[in-house]
């Protein structure tokens, strides 16, 4: 459980987010959906320390990550898994060499026990024959796949997604929004997912905020959100002729 | 003005962060050897064409502008020497490096930055300053003396390859003037410099790529910025240690 409690957040005097409080619930996806521009990436990074907020708290289960210091926040680092919009590999890294990063860094297996678990990560996002290989070499669904792999080799308690399916054609990015919602089942991990994607939203909603002009607009599930009378959550959800057509249905 | 003292204050909050312990020595020293084989070894071929040539030049300068028979034939040695072990290898070879690793190191850890592999480190609690500069500050500190004496040994040889097929100068003389009036200091004094110039060549590009902000035409831009803001650091640095060490 992850509760975001009034933050605020300018940037060189311009407020981006405003008196923000929502809470993400364990063992769901909790998705983040808003127009480019809105506040949502700002708001992620605030509650990855990314960027310090100017007020207000961000708890991990009860821990106030605001007020910790770089080496307090490390052992909530250790429990917190992100994948970037880009999926962010390391490039001069093979594929195993990046998902065994996070574990050099922090457990002292041995050489085969990481090797084990790099191996048990790549199979569980469905990726084999692939750990000689340079990110480089990689398509963007399968890049998307070694960041989640990355992501969970330490067995996260809370997993961050930045438009998860950004740059993929609409089949892999339903396929990777199914593989981070069984992950976030099967592990039982707070998984927060900034998208602006409607199939996404379709797909994985289960608790969703929409950020409207820095603030949170509205929030509620996937069922509610087609029936909201929020007319600017509306302009979002129906902005596609695609959606306005099954409005129309 | 002021944005001077603003990026010179950044720029010494950012090595506070680089000095800090390191979190993981042996991930930091697979590291350093990774950045030794990358910027020391990768730049051998590079500095020992620039040497030898440079080398042979000088020795043709100098052999040039001695032609008065009163003057020995030893001081077109003695000068190339002396060139190469005060100037040419400690601060001329530090210049071509800034262009080389300079650029390189600034568009290595700029693109990590607009690719988003800094935060990703950051989000997995590692000091990303750390753990991407410190290697590269040690690896120049340990490799860049290596290149400087190198240099100096390959400008000396290019001059005796000279030497052996010009008229005006012979073998002898050339290397009589490579051994008359040997001082060791001269060899302390480039180090002294060379050590500098290694922090300067990694620390400044390293700042640069650090605090890139946007996309490719920036990583261009940091990349550029670096290689000119290190060279003139480089000239600077020079000046002063020449004044203080020899003066």
């Amino acid at each position: 459980m992850i509760d975001v409690k009034n933050i605020n957040k300018s940037f060189n005097g311009k407020r981006i987010l405003h008196d923000v409080s929502i809470g993400f619930k364990q063992g769901e996806i909790n998705l983040v959906i808003g127009a480019s521009g809105s506040g949502k990436s700002v708001l992620t990074k605030c509650i990855v320390g990314l960027h310090e907020v100017d007020s207000g708290s961000v708890e991990y289960d009860g821990r106030d990550f605001t007020q910790m210091n770089f080496k307090e926040r490390k052992s909530i680092r250790k429990e917190i898994g992100m994948l970037f919009q880009g999926s962010a590999l390391f490039d001069s890294l093979t594929v195993e060499e990046n998902v065994k990063f996070p574990l050099e860094m922090y457990t002292k297996n041995s050489k085969e026990e990481n090797l084990d678990r790099v191996n048990f990560c790549l199979k569980r996002v469905d990726l084999l024959n692939v750990n000689h290989l340079y990110p480089a070499e990689l398509s963007g669904g399968m890049q998307k796949r070694v960041g989640i792999a990355r992501a969970i080799a330490l067995n996260p308690k809370y997993l961050f997604c930045d438009e998860p399916n950004s740059g993929l054609d609409p089949r892999t990015g339903i396929v990777i929004d199914n593989l981070i919602q069984e992950i976030t089942k099967e592990y039982n991990i707070t998984t927060i997912a900034v998208t602006h994607d409607m199939n996404s939203v379709m797909e994985t909603g289960e608790n969703i905020s929409f950020i409207h002009q820095g603030k949170k607009w509205w929030d509620g599930n996937k069922e509610d959100i087609l029936k909201t009378d929020n007319e600017e959550l509306n302009e979002f959800v129906y902005s596609s002729k695609i959606m306005q057509k099954f409005r129309n249905i | 003005m002021l944005s001077i003292f603003h990026h010179i204050g950044k720029y010494f909050l950012l090595l506070g962060r680089v000095f800090k312990s390191p979190d993981n020595f042996k991930l930091i020293r697979k590291q350093i050897i990774h950045e030794m084989m990358s910027l020391g070894i990768g730049s051998l071929g590079l500095i020992a064409i620039i040497s030898m040539f440079m080398g042979a030049v000088v020795t043709l300068q100098t052999a040039s502008n001695l032609n008065n028979p009163l003057l020995p034939a030893y001081l077109i040695g003695y000068a190339t020497r002396e060139s190469f072990i005060l100037e040419m290898a400690p601060t001329v070879m530090s210049l071509i490096l800034a262009g080389k690793i300079g650029s390189n190191i600034a568009s290595e850890i700029g693109t990590m930055r607009i690719t988003e592999q800094i935060d990703a480190l950051e989000i997995m609690g590692i000091n990303s300053a750390s753990y991407l500069i410190f290697p590269k500050i040690v690896a120049a500190l340990v490799f860049i003396p290596i290149i400087v004496i190198y240099s100096m040994f390959l400008g000396a040889f290019g001059g005796f390859i000279v030497s052996m097929y010009s008229s005006g100068m012979t073998i002898e003389s050339y290397v009589t003037g490579l051994r008359y009036d040997f001082r060791a200091f001269s060899i302390v004094y480039a180090m002294i410099k060379t050590v500098f110039f290694a922090f300067v060549i990694t620390s400044i590009p390293s700042y640069h790529g650090y605090y890139t902000r946007g996309g490719a035409l920036e990583i261009g831009k940091s990349s550029t910025k670096s290689v000119v803001y290190t060279s003139i650091v480089i000239l600077i640095i020079n000046y002063i240690l020449t004044q203080l060490l020899l003066l």
